[in-house]
């Protein structure tokens, strides 16, 4: 029951953080309100049953508790006595029905993601109060302490308040620069969680969910509100992060071992998430307003059409990357655009695309881009030159799952020269 | 609420420009000015001269210290506010865009603080 009363306040609070700061605007109270629900529901729960209908329930009974929480400081605070009557009025007027409650969750994920709040920031607030994951979670994702990402969360919160950050969608004129912003947190999230993957704990395949389980509500949300057109990358980034994520049982071994594109056993892909990526995608395409998630993603189901690695589409995804780069020029870009370019034409074409973005210099400092270029010697026999380009990878590389798979290329390559 | 917005920029991009140039800026605030006035949202605000004629002031242990400056002869300067009544930030952020030295230089939009009796 404890598992069940959890996993429901995590599905819920978005939703019900969003409706209570409508009425509310003080995230502070919102929580407590919400915190005190749920030792309640601990405590009634387990002895009457869960109620029928759960996130009412939640709603209710949170709004309850900030009325208590009101009532006890108003005392001292004539602002806090006014909330207090407000509330008091809407709980009369509203017989509280889940289905009749306004996803409030749009103008949330704006206020969240609201440019003025530094990224992190967005990303620790849209985990938070739209994902319901606790303060510790948040910071052992981002590998801080509790106590930073809490003064992190306080910090952002106090000034969503004190600089008058507002609670609303915004107007059609600044509605793709916001979205814009809103669609980099669900990708970091995504990304953090991706990889994590590789790291020492595998815990954090939450994030690449909660990331989904978010833009899969983003989705539904632009398309019910009618002032909006629906968009095309908020769909393009859906379809890439599911398309990413279908690979997760193959990506890794048992044992944590990460295991390349190349060498992964295709039939453990998830399949039907396949076909749903691949859907979602058509649809944003068909809009024919292309962007950087649409086009990541056509290169992402390019992979997963192929059934064996021989089968790639490589010249396809070449020209994908090289329009990639029009619209979001990037080293880390020309870095794939080359390796693909190796696939497709020779490598050594990708090797000498490789040396030119080394002259430049971006890239030195990557670890990826020495463990790309030493697959491609590798691939062209040049053994030597790909043990010191390993070696360097190694030597810059911080995730231990990637370590040890350079030192398993480094055996190899030894065995093979000898 | 009501917001600062802290005019910054650079007196020497400000030479640098032609005289047309300046009169742009010099004109791009009288209609910004008519335009919050006459939507009822000005609360004040005002030009300052150069960093060339300010004076610093300070009180230690009872003694006052002036001195002269502070020059920052490369980095934004203030050089003026606007004090404005604003619906929310987005409101405010979007006034923002529309002074002339958001263009080359910067506006730092800052909540006037709010004492609760």
């Amino acid at each position: 029951m404890h598992d069940h009363i959890a996993h429901v306040f995590h599905q819920e609070a978005g939703r019900v953080v969003a409706a209570l700061y409508a009425s509310m605007r003080d995230f502070e109270l919102v929580e407590d309100a919400l915190q005190d629900a749920f030792v309640l529901a601990l405590e009634r729960w387990p002895r009457d049953g869960a109620p029928r209908n759960e996130g009412a329930w939640i709603m209710t009974a949170a709004r309850h508790k900030a009325i208590d929480r009101l009532r006890r400081e108003s005392v001292l605070n004539r602002k806090k006595a006014d909330l207090k009557t407000r509330l008091e009025r809407e709980q009369e007027e509203a017989n509280v029905d889940a289905d009749e409650i306004p996803d409030e969750r749009l103008k949330l994920i704006f206020t969240c993601c609201h440019p003025a709040l530094a990224k992190e920031a967005q990303v620790a607030l849209t985990l938070q109060v739209l994902g319901g994951l606790t303060t510790s979670e948040i910071a052992r994702t981002f590998l801080v302490t509790p106590t930073t990402m809490a003064q992190r969360l306080v910090r952002a919160k106090r000034k969503i308040r004190d600089a008058g950050i507002p609670y609303r969608v915004p107007p059609a004129g600044a509605i793709a620069e916001r979205l814009d912003a809103v669609l980099s947190v669900l990708y970091l999230i995504f990304n953090a969680g991706y990889t994590a993957l590789l790291g020492d704990n595998l815990i954090r395949h939450d994030l690449c969910a909660e990331a989904i389980r978010l833009a899969r509500v983003l989705t539904l949300l632009l398309a019910k509100e009618p002032s909006l057109p629906e968009d095309a990358e908020t769909l393009g980034l859906l379809a890439l992060m599911l398309l990413h994520d279908s690979r997760r049982k193959a990506r890794v071994t048992p044992d944590g071992a990460l295991v390349p594109l190349e060498e992964q056993d295709r039939t453990r892909w998830d399949h039907q998430q396949i076909a749903e990526g691949l859907a979602i995608l058509e649809r944003a395409l068909a809009m024919k307003a292309p962007g950087p998630f649409q086009i990541q993603a056509a290169i992402s189901a390019l992979h997963s059409r192929a059934s064996s690695p021989a089968e790639t589409d490589w010249t396809q995804i070449a020209v994908l990357y090289a329009m990639l780069s029009q619209v979001m020029p990037s080293p880390i870009v020309e870095l794939n655009r080359a390796v693909a370019i190796a696939m497709a034409e020779s490598l050594e074409c990708g090797l000498s695309l490789l040396s030119r973005l080394e002259e430049a210099d971006a890239l030195s400092g990557y670890h990826l881009f020495h463990a790309a270029r030493a697959d491609l010697l590798r691939r062209s026999g040049k053994f030597d030159e790909a043990c010191i380009a390993y070696t360097r990878a190694l030597e810059l590389c911080q995730n231990n799952a990637e370590r040890a798979f350079f030192q398993r290329r480094l055996t190899e390559i030894g065995q093979q020269a000898r | 609420m009501h917001y600062a917005l802290l005019i910054y920029g650079s007196q020497t991009v400000y030479d640098g420009m032609t005289q047309e140039e300046q009169a742009k800026v010099f004109q791009g605030h009288n209609a910004f000015f008519a335009d919050v006035q006459q939507r009822g949202i000005f609360e004040g605000g005002r030009p300052l001269q150069p960093t060339s004629t300010a004076t610093t002031v300070r009180v230690r242990e009872g003694k006052t210290l002036v001195t002269d400056g502070p020059f920052a002869e490369t980095k934004e300067q203030l050089g003026g506010f606007y004090i404005l009544d604003c619906k929310d930030l987005d409101e405010a952020i979007e006034l923002a865009t529309r002074i002339p030295e958001a263009a080359f230089g910067s506006i730092e939009i800052r909540p006037i603080m709010v004492f609760e009796m």
